[in-house]
């Protein structure tokens, strides 16, 4: 009995440990968006201000930066969860040879650093299509492993899919256009939606392949990416701040999402884990 | 209106493998036919062909006189009741039941008024408006065919579709099947491997092995008279012997056989000199009297479980082997000890000889 | 092939097997096998005026390569990485498995919803302003700095930044969540009843661990490794936030190449930074003994 309760001591101090090392240097970022101090530090404090939230607003390459982090993360939005669902129907619907091989090219752009899918698609845009590095060569190089992850996404749902509703269907005398609008697709909605979130906020988040395809334009993290590098301002901090209120909001009503469909699907059809929205 | 189903020459290969080979039926319009089977023996490859789902290999299936090849399901005048039902979960029953009208751009009007018709016909009241997930095994069941119903199919196929209830519901929905099926007049084709389900509620049976069709007859003829060693052993209990037919009489044979020599009716005719097997049904062995003459057998009581209508007796016989019968409780049975020494009869009429088949005897 | 054609187009339809081959067309031929290859032509190209292009100096040679095999200095570079983007991985590892076990079959109810929010948050913060926490922390008046001199443990700051250290610790915190959900998927596929029986056996829990939970997520911890380490070796915001101007990372390599214009070199070296990544997956495939298709499901 004792011997369990240093166990579950140790496990506890484990986990506050852990939690802090994940948490204490987002709190740290926090603070310091409100210290009136021109360096980023907690100290000196110099008192409280909001100043740095309105210095941000002042930013014009900010609001360009967000302005193309919106127009990309949308674009990749729509070109890459098609393209998922394509996918995914190819890998659950049909049965060939090759497979396992097809799957692995299909899979591969997500074992890829993201510098290469960058370079790779800059180089192909720019030499053989005449498109220079731009916003269009950043959506391009973001979709091709973004699409891979909506295609993992939906293919979790798709392979618990009761293919005899399908027959049902046909049976009763349905098109296959039919079939897919009233049948296929309300089955996976529920996975286009997740997978549409991950896109957007994947492709939101991207620096690295970004960073190579897009040329002279900035998205946001490439905009912060270049401010952090020269002159570091507490404006960065109340930046950082929005954008963990932001993804606290999204992770809250995610789980919250989750858990209802989780109750719902406790009487018929069990929930995509989380992990699986979240990457692999 | 129901349609005729006609099975010609159809064989499915996958592969090397043939799920089916060589059938021939022919179900009659309005009919309520079965094929019974293990499981494993071809059943649900051939409703699956004739639902559609799938094209033969060779051979040609015919609706209402209309060669099917090329037809998809979605155009053929059959509609399938699924082993799991595979109701549209994320439609209320209403739905699920308009499903195949909606599909067929039926008008809302028409739609609802023959999904009442059809709610009622299953006696669905005041489900109509909830999701297929709340409703018991029971209802799901008369979703599925009301669903199947809405389309006006010729032929309807149901694959199992009573193997996920109980007993007590089982029973009670079997003889709703049957009524159903009497009221509407479409053509059913049920499959199963349960023979008491096959038995029940069939106009006919077919008996299928592997991948074959052994016999197709009413249910009683299928019983009494199997034709072939399959048949026997798959439908119904049976005492199965194997002998050497040593004497032809008339329509009977006497086999000799490691437990003595019997007579019994020998439909396929084998000659003499051959080895075949004996069956005998439980129900058609009695306590010999001391008169008794012919087919009688000696054996040792085993056990004795009584079922109030009647009771089962397992016996040994000299050889070890079991023998069971099954007494009426008509009151003239004495009443067994279990290792009681007693001898058994059987009528000649009652028992047949049938060659070995080729089809392990399950 | 017939058979296969019209199982496709029976379940299909003409549709669907159109929309399937037009976007996964599309995105096999256009956008990852093209680019790759068009990446290692370069690569086998000499960087060449605009005039000479297309002329008789536009073969393919190992010039570029050959400059990489031979330059000391980016040899020890790429080295660095490699042992880097390993003790991440390595560390990374040991931190995150205690952590997937206890969330997935330790834990339950309310609070499993909890530490699952927890870790989501950090995951879904841009991972720049994750590594733009680190440096504040570790600037020359940062947190760390003023705590350790507040209890006298130093007397004057010290450049946290020199060394390779501070990227190496930026990396573990940036891409220590991508170890976990990995892992965490796998072990809670594992039957709670086999933990049970093997307690009720007396197997001592390091030994239910190696016997039963670790074969159990061997995919998991491939992934996660697999997924870890090429994030570590592919960083570019890492060195560009924490590292020091004097200590150049690999990818800060390429891209200086890039900058300066020579394409050619900058795929040839890509291409060497892809080919590392290849051989660490294969080696984690081969280690774990699982199938690319286990890799990611």
């Amino acid at each position: 009995m004792k011997s369990k309760s240093i166990f579950k001591f140790m496990i506890g101090l484990y986990l506050v440990l852990f939690f802090a090392y994940m948490f204490l240097p987002l709190i740290f970022m926090t603070i310091i968006a409100f210290n009136a101090n021109d360096i980023p530090q907690i100290t000196p404090w110099k008192g409280f201000t909001l100043m740095w939230f309105g210095e941000l607003a002042k930013d014009d390459q900010m609001w360009s930066a967000l302005w193309n982090s919106f127009i990309v993360a949308f674009s990749v939005v729509a070109i890459s969860v098609p393209i998922g669902l394509g996918g995914a129907l190819l890998l659950t619907r049909l049965q060939f040879k090759a497979r396992n091989f097809v799957y692995g090219v299909l899979v591969s752009p997500i074992l890829t650093p993201g510098i290469i899918l960058g370079i790779s698609t800059f180089l192909f845009w720019d030499s053989y299509m005449d498109i220079p590095g731009g916003l269009w060569t950043a959506i391009i190089g973001q979709s091709t492993f973004i699409s891979s992850y909506c295609m993992l996404l939906i293919m979790s749902r798709a392979q618990r899919f009761d293919l005899t509703q399908e027959e049902a269907a046909f049976d009763l005398g349905a098109t296959h256009r039919q079939v897919f609008w009233k049948i296929t697709l309300p089955f996976l909605k529920p996975a286009l939606i997740s997978s549409m979130a991950l896109a957007f906020m994947q492709s939101f988040d991207n620096y690295n392949t970004t960073l190579f395809a897009i040329g002279v334009e900035q998205t946001l993290p490439i905009y912060i990416g270049t401010k952090l590098r020269s002159f570091i301002s507490p404006a960065m901090n109340a930046l950082a701040v929005i954008f963990i209120i932001l993804t606290v909001f999204g992770a809250i009503a995610y789980e919250y999402r989750r858990r209802r469909e989780m109750i719902k699907a406790a009487v018929k059809i069990p929930p995509e884990p989380a992990a699986q929205v979240l990457g692999m | 209106m129901g349609q005729d189903v006609e099975l010609l020459d159809v064989s499915m290969r996958f592969g090397e493998v043939y799920a089916a080979r060589d059938i021939n039926v022919h179900i009659q319009a309005g009919e309520f036919f079965s094929f019974l089977g293990p499981s494993g023996c071809g059943k649900t490859t051939l409703l699956r062909l004739i639902s559609g789902f799938m094209d033969p290999s060779e051979g040609q299936i015919k609706i209402g006189g209309k060669d099917m090849r090329g037809i998809g399901s979605n155009n053929r005048p059959t509609a399938m009741i699924f082993q799991n039902l595979a109701l549209f979960p994320l439609m209320t029953v209403e739905e699920n039941i308009g499903f195949g009208l909606e599909v067929r751009h039926v008008s809302k009007a028409k739609r609802t008024k023959k999904v009442e018709e059809l709610i009622e016909l299953v006696d669905l009241y005041g489900t109509g408006g909830r999701m297929v997930s709340e409703l018991s095994g029971g209802q799901k069941q008369r979703v599925a065919i009301a669903r199947a119903l809405a389309v006006n199919p010729a032929v309807l196929l149901l694959d199992e579709p009573l193997s996920a209830l109980d007993l007590r519901l089982r029973n009670h929905m079997r003889a709703e099947l049957r009524n159903i099926q009497r009221r509407t007049d479409v053509t059913f084709i049920y499959i199963t491997h349960d023979q008491t389900e096959a038995l029940t509620m069939s106009d006919r049976v077919g008996v299928m092995s592997i991948g074959k069709v052994e016999q197709v007859a009413e249910p009683d003829v299928i019983y009494n008279t199997p034709k072939t060693a399959f048949v026997a052993s798959f439908v119904g209990e049976t005492n199965i012997i194997q002998g050497d037919i040593i004497r032809i009489d008339g329509d009977y044979a006497l086999l000799k056989t490691a437990w003595g020599s019997f007579f019994c009716k020998n439909p396929q005719h084998i000659t003499k000199g051959e080895t075949a097997t004996i069956f005998i049904r439980p129900e058609t062995v009695f306590l010999a009297e001391e008169s008794t003459a012919e087919n009688v057998l000696a054996c040792r009581t085993k056990t004795i479980s009584f079922e109030g209508a009647y009771a089962v007796v397992t016996l040994t016989t000299e050889q070890d082997q079991l023998f069971t019968m099954r007494l009426n409780n008509d009151g003239s049975v004495p009443k067994l000890q279990e290792g009681e020494q007693i001898k058994v009869r059987f009528s000649r009429k009652n028992a047949f000889v049938l060659k070995n088949g080729g089809t392990p005897i399950a | 092939m017939r058979d296969f054609w019209n199982t496709a187009l029976r379940d299909l339809g003409k549709i669907g097997i159109a929309y399937i081959s037009v976007t996964v067309g599309v995105w096999v031929v256009f956008m990852i096998i093209i680019p790759q290859l068009i990446m290692f032509d370069y690569s086998l190209r000499p960087m060449l005026p605009l005039r000479e292009l297309g002329g008789p100096k536009d073969v393919w040679t190992l010039k570029n390569y050959l400059v990489f095999f031979t330059n000391r200095l980016h040899m020890a570079i790429f080295f660095k990485t490699i042992w880097s983007s390993l003790i991440v991985t390595l560390v990374a590892l040991s931190i995150c498995y205690p952590i997937a076990f206890y969330l997935a079959k330790v834990a339950r109810g309310a609070k499993v919803g909890l530490l699952m929010l927890g870790l989501i948050i950090p995951y879904w913060i841009n991972e720049l302003l994750r590594l733009f926490a680190w440096q504040i922390i570790l600037a020359d008046m940062g947190i760390l700095n003023q705590l350790l001199i507040f209890l006298g443990i130093i007397a004057d700051p010290i450049n946290f930044r020199m060394g390779n250290g501070a990227v190496i610790l930026g990396m573990t915190y940036a891409y220590i969540l991508f170890m976990v959900f990995p892992i965490y998927n796998v072990m809670e596929s594992l039957d709670k009843n086999q933990l049970d029986a093997a307690r009720d056996l007396g197997a001592s829990w390091p030994r239910i661990h190696y016997k039963i939970v670790m074969p159990h997520a061997k995919p998991g911890i491939a992934v996660g490794c697999t997924m870890t380490f090429m994030l570590a070796a592919g960083t570019v915001a890492a060195p560009q936030l924490l590292g020091s101007p004097s200590s150049f990372w690999f990818t800060q390599v390429i891209n200086t190449n890039f900058e300066c214009a020579n394409w050619n070199l900058g795929a040839a070296y890509a291409t060497v930074l892809m080919l590392l990544c290849v051989v660490f997956m294969f080696m984690m495939l081969k280690l774990f003994k699982v199938g690319l298709k286990e890799l990611t499901q």
